[in-house]
């Protein structure tokens, strides 16, 4: 009761309901950011993955430094220092550009986010079983062309809910980079803190974050259906699928897939 | 090694040595198969009968030795005089040629039977999908499965996934085709369905080399039966010779054991 007395419940309501035009740009950030920096860190975790599991050493050595390097320090201190060492104002990729802190922001999240995803897709092919590589190989198939059409097709659906778990983080963890003056949701709530000393935009950013990660819990069940569906039909319903991965983060829709209880 | 001798032949095993760690699993192991034979091995389990399978394919390496599929070593070639491992894409062509059928099928589960069977000639030989397809259809007939080809693995029984599992190996028309204990994993009621098939390619002269229990199988598909114990070959003929009257006294306490 105290604490929502020192809400100013107005403003809140009037930071949800009328959303002006720099809100929607924060917004966008936030999005884009998360989503490029997440492809950026599949990317790199595949790479690493695959180098983790080489017969070559040092590539093995390298996938084991990353790893140590990046998840053993501060996601904020990596975004501090990628911000420092990329030189530069803007990026021009030709059909749009970028601000320096955006470029650094999107690096430093996508890879502190590979060494995670390095792990959850490393876990993702071994679960799938050996023979299936040797099957593959016995066709003539060479191990590029057996990853790509046999193993990470299979492994996929043992890495897609673990990884819709990492980009739902991202999506909060992203607003770390209002530090270096990134202008995405955080900020804009600190903005407006910043002229108003009351915590409600504060409340309406989390309710924003809160829209986005349930919207994307949605998502991620539309595609676990897809994954499970192709090969045994669902027994989960959409919605009970999206329920439990808005509400329990996607274990529980795992141990109902059929095919990983026989396995 | 490839001497006029040996062309004629599709597998010629020379010598060939494997060690796991300290275990010498197969010690010296000759063979040669003719185009057109059913080569049953049998023996204990441990004797070496399925990595030597799996040597003629390179999923195992040897040691030493050589293996020849078409007068062709397998895995390795000569390089300064010396057998070094052969490349990647050496390797996966050579594999083309040699049919392997696994004891736990090893099908693709997220493909149907159809995309199985269609999966290497379409993107290992680049044959064209519709071409493919028939091909495939034709194949899974051949097995009694044309009416399953849209069916996942998962859903069919044993029996039907290892007859798919040899369709897709016969997809790449192999010179030589192996099986390593392709029953073993089956209900006892759906040996047959396999063994049949199997059986008919035997008969119509596919070159096989069959590591199998199934004696029955052996007595009539089998154009020469070999007996491995503790990584040699002790004993070989043809089946009726070799069910009759067994030289090596491990054979005849084997066969007694098992018939």
């Amino acid at each position: 009761m105290v604490v929502a007395s020192l809400i100013n419940w107005h403003l809140v309501w009037s930071r949800i309901t009328n959303p002006n035009t720099v809100f929607v740009h924060a917004l966008w950030a936030t999005v884009y950011i998360s989503i490029v920096a997440q492809v950026l860190g599949i990317v790199l975790g595949l790479i690493a993955a695959l180098m983790r599991m080489s017969v070559f050493k040092p590539l093995r050595f390298l996938s084991g430094l990353y790893v140590l390097v990046f998840r053993g320090t501060p996601v904020l201190v990596q975004i501090m220092f990628f911000w420092l060492i990329i030189p530069g104002r803007v990026f021009d990729f030709g059909a749009f550009t970028l601000k320096q802190e955006v470029v650094a922001g999107i690096l430093a999240l996508g890879i502190n986010e590979g060494a995670y995803m390095r792990e959850i897709i490393r876990a993702g092919i071994d679960s799938i079983d050996r023979g299936q590589m040797e099957a593959a190989k016995s066709l003539g198939m060479r191990y590029g062309l057996s990853m790509r059409r046999v193993v990470l097709p299979q492994a996929a659906r043992v890495i897609v809910p673990p990884l819709g778990n990492e980009f739902n983080n991202m999506m909060k963890t992203s607003s770390l980079v209002y530090i270096i003056g990134v202008y995405e949701l955080f900020s804009d709530a600190e903005q407006v803190y910043s002229s108003s000393f009351n915590v409600a935009p504060f409340v309406a950013v989390a309710f924003w974050y809160l829209v986005l990660t349930s919207i994307w819990s949605f998502f991620q069940a539309l595609i676990e259906r897809k994954l499970a569906v192709s090969e045994h039909g669902d027994e989960l319903s959409l919605r009970d699928r999206a329920v439990a991965i808005w509400t329990e983060g996607g274990g529980m829709v795992r141990a109902a897939w059929p095919w990983r209880a026989r396995s | 090694m490839s001497t006029p001798a040996s062309s004629g032949l599709v597998m010629r095993a020379v010598e060939v040595h494997k060690r796991f760690g300290r275990q010498h699993v197969l010690k010296g192991v000759s063979l040669d198969v003719m185009p057109g034979e059913t080569v049953c091995i049998i023996g204990t389990s441990g004797s070496g009968k399925t990595t030597f399978l799996r040597c003629i394919n390179h999923l195992e390496k040897i040691d030493s030795g050589s293996i020849e599929v078409n007068g062709h070593p397998i895995g390795y070639r000569k390089k300064n005089g010396k057998l070094v491992e052969d490349s990647q894409r050496n390797i996966a062509r050579q594999r083309t040629e040699i049919g392997f059928v696994f004891q736990r099928f090893n099908l693709f589960p997220h493909r149907t039977a159809l995309e199985n069977v269609i999966e290497a000639p379409v993107h290992v030989r680049g044959v064209a999908k519709a071409q493919a397809i028939a091909e495939a259809e034709r194949l899974l007939a051949r097995v009694g499965l044309g009416d399953k080809k849209d069916a996942y693995p998962g859903k069919l029984s044993g029996g039907q996934q290892q007859r798919v599992a040899i369709a897709r190996s016969l997809a790449m028309k192999p010179a030589l085709m192996l099986f390593d204990e392709p029953t073993s994993a089956l209900d006892p009621e759906v040996t047959g369905e396999v063994l049949d098939v199997m059986e008919e390619l035997a008969h119509e002269g596919t070159t096989m080399i069959v590591v199998t229990h199934e004696m029955g199988f052996a007595k009539r598909a089998a154009d020469r039966v070999v007996m491995m114990d503790e990584g040699v070959i002790i004993e070989e003929g043809p089946p009726e010779h070799f069910f009759e009257s067994p030289t090596h006294e491990r054979t005849k306490a084997f066969l007694s054991k098992i018939l």
